[in-house]
């Protein structure tokens, strides 16, 4: 009897969720369009740069480099400039993002000087792009150099050296993804859940519901259970997404990740909880799961900014945030391929966390009136 | 005569204002008891303190023999139709009333037989969604859902509260038949002119019972002369009436005016001639029998 009764509850939340068609159709798309606008649009790399060239000296050399330029998926030859007053046109057409210019005499200079120079020259209106344009030049001049020194007598000057660690082609989407899932999970979780909660507390359902046979924590689990479910396949489609149409690595144990990932749904789900015990109303639910919660997760969860980047005080004030700890141990496991023995103290603070919630909001959510 | 709820003393404090003072009262087997009083008077808090949904500070009550303490008994043998008609928006009819039914442990095949001649009118929009129902249909939908576990006692809290007065008839009828069925049912109402269907009722005001009597019992006892009154010029009718000596209470009704007076003072003649001399014209002064609402503000007045 009793079973069937949790059961009845189950049902009805279920349908609540499926009935609930925009709400849905949120919670799947936005993911989505965030991990399509951080994959494709939102990106810090570049691709397909039209690049002008002014070749003075038309030698070996700077055939040979040009050809690297063009060969290489980043750039596109636009034009070949004859002058130096053409690369005004050049980059007020707004087509043109970088020149590059060769010396005269390039090969030459090169062969008995051992210095060349090349000017790259770019469209800095965009500074960030500007800036990665310039470094991908570079690093091709570089490894250029490289190649001509081998096994050549005083080597050629290297000035720079450009070189990002597990992401070496700086893909934004490899960074993105991790934020992305905790937002969303925190979103379906903590939030979805407490308003759930409140709806019923403000429309009176909850307390003809009181004066059911039902116990308090069956109703907590009956709200629970559904939006584990869906918030779990929330973050399996976005990391389907993620690995096949950009290609994200999970270098780490898939089923880990996936541990971990519904340990970290628990906390929110028990966070949520908490919240909805506390809110009188759903517009106060929301309230607070917004201003408490996805603002801090977003801001100090190292979701964007780095938190050793933060002053001191934020740093100790980030330790309190699930999604901090959660952010790291997925980007470990991943992009670095960390196993247990890297994210177990990581697990074991969002597990702590977990307990607490649910101990203080069972605690709070009884089945009577203030 | 058996009595079903009996509460002694039930005291309830919100910080500094006291919802409830000292509320006892009793209900019999079969009786429809009407609680009648304001918004805030304290009919919800009562309520939910006899359904065990909230605690009281002092003072107990035995619903169906069961102590407040012994929850589960008690919220076992009650039904409650809250404030709000608890209903589920985007569920069906239906579906809300399998969901009341499966969480109390039954089903609706079982206990069809009491919510049947209620439910037949629902059963042709039985694939609604509650949200879209009129407010007369909600009200019926959420009284199945809190009879369909076939609860000795019956709570229903301004049930006609937002409902059309030909459904608010309807539903009255409707708790007129079940009290046949031995139902005990006590139901809370701000409206005065719904005092006549119950047996027994109780004024409520500020947290205190003022009478408890069968609605015929108090207008008859009531010590005054009720007086209507009315003029073309009305708002001037309301300071001029006020000068009128011997005037125990003067409140709006309607169109008129009702002065309770004592019943040795009381003359229309004398009236009529002062609000001539005010210059009032088109009078109407009447005497008129005391409705529950009349009782209801000389008692208020008094306490």
């Amino acid at each position: 009897m009793n079973r069937r009764r949790f059961f009845g509850f189950l049902q009805k939340e279920f349908r609540h969720i499926f009935r609930d068609r925009r709400t849905m159709l949120i919670l799947f798309g936005m993911p989505i369009v965030q991990i399509l606008l951080f994959g494709f649009a939102i990106t810090n790399e570049i691709k397909n740069v039209n690049v002008a060239v002014l070749d003075k000296a038309h030698d070996d050399v700077s055939h040979d480099i040009t050809n690297r330029i063009l060969s290489s998926e980043y750039f596109h030859l636009y034009q070949n400039l004859n002058s130096e007053k053409e690369i005004e046109t050049a980059f007020q057409s707004g087509k043109v993002k970088v020149v590059v210019v060769f010396e005269n005499n390039l090969a030459k200079n090169i062969y008995s000087k051992n210095i060349g120079n090349i000017q790259i020259i770019s469209d800095a209106t965009d500074p960030n792009t500007a800036n990665t344009i310039v470094a991908y030049t570079r690093a091709i001049l570089l490894n250029y150099q490289q190649d001509l020194n081998k096994g050549s007598k005083p080597p050629a000057i290297i000035q720079t050296e450009v070189r990002m660690w597990f992401n070496e082609e700086l893909k934004g989407v490899y960074l993105f993804v991790p934020g992305v899932m905790t937002i969303i999970m925190m979103l379906v979780s903590a939030m979805m859940t407490s308003i759930s909660l409140a709806r019923e507390k403000e429309t009176g359902t909850l307390e003809a519901l009181m004066v059911s046979p039902l116990k308090s924590w069956q109703v907590i689990l009956g709200k629970v259970i559904p939006y584990l479910v869906l918030s779990f396949s929330i973050t399996l489609v976005t990391l389907g997404l993620s690995m096949f149409v950009f290609h994200v690595p999970i270098r780490g144990n898939i089923f880990l990740l996936l541990g971990e990932v519904l340990l970290f749904v628990i906390t929110a789900l028990s966070f949520g909880i908490l919240i909805s015990s506390i809110a009188p109303n759903q517009m106060a639910a929301m309230l607070i799961s917004m201003m408490g919660l996805m603002l801090p997760t977003i801001i100090l969860s190292g979701y964007i900014f780095p938190i050793d980047n933060m002053p001191v005080p934020l740093q100790v004030i980030s330790n309190i945030i699930p999604a901090r700890w959660f952010i790291s141990m997925l980007r470990d496991i991943m992009l670095k391929g960390a196993g247990w023995s890297v994210v177990w103290k990581d697990t074991c603070v969002l597990a702590f966390m977990a307990v607490v919630f649910l101990f203080l909001a069972s605690r709070r959510f009884k089945m009577k009136l203030r | 005569m058996n009595e079903r709820v009996i509460a002694t003393n039930i005291t309830k404090s919100f910080r500094s204002t006291k919802a409830l003072d000292a509320v006892s009262f009793s209900v019999n087997e079969g009786e429809l008891f009407g609680f009648i009083g304001p918004d805030g008077a304290g009919k919800s808090t009562l309520f939910r303190i006899l359904t065990t949904v909230m605690n009281a500070d002092s003072g107990d009550a035995l619903v169906d023999g069961f102590h407040l303490k012994d929850e589960i008994a008690v919220r076992s043998r009650v039904g409650y139709m809250p404030g709000k008609f608890s209903l589920y928006p985007d569920l069906s009819v239906q579906e809300n009333l399998e969901f009341f039914a499966k969480v109390f442990g039954t089903t609706v095949q079982e206990n069809y037989s009491i919510i049947k001649e209620i439910y037949v009118r629902l059963e042709p929009f039985k694939d609604r969604r509650a949200g879209k129902l009129s407010g007369g249909m909600k009200q019926k939908l959420a009284l199945c859902c809190a009879l369909i576990h076939k609860p000795r006692v019956l709570f229903l809290d301004e049930p006609t509260t937002g409902v059309d007065p030909v459904s608010r008839r309807e539903f009255w009828e409707m708790l007129g038949r079940l009290k046949q069925s031995g139902l005990t049912i006590l139901v809370s109402t701000p409206y005065m002119d719904e005092a006549s269907r119950c047996d027994r009722v109780a004024l409520i005001q500020k947290g205190k019972i003022l009478d408890i009597d069968p609605p015929g019992v108090i207008t008859k006892k009531f010590p005054l002369h009720v007086i209507a009154v009315k003029s073309d010029n009305m708002q001037k009718l309301r300071k001029d009436i006020l000068k009128v000596e011997d005037a125990e209470s003067v409140y709006g009704f309607g169109e008129f005016l009702h002065i309770a007076m004592k019943k040795e003072n009381s003359s229309t003649e004398k009236i009529e001639f002062f609000l001539k001399q005010q210059g009032h014209q088109h009078t109407e002064v009447k005497i008129i029998e005391a409705g529950i609402e009349d009782c209801f503000m000389h008692l208020m007045e008094k306490s």
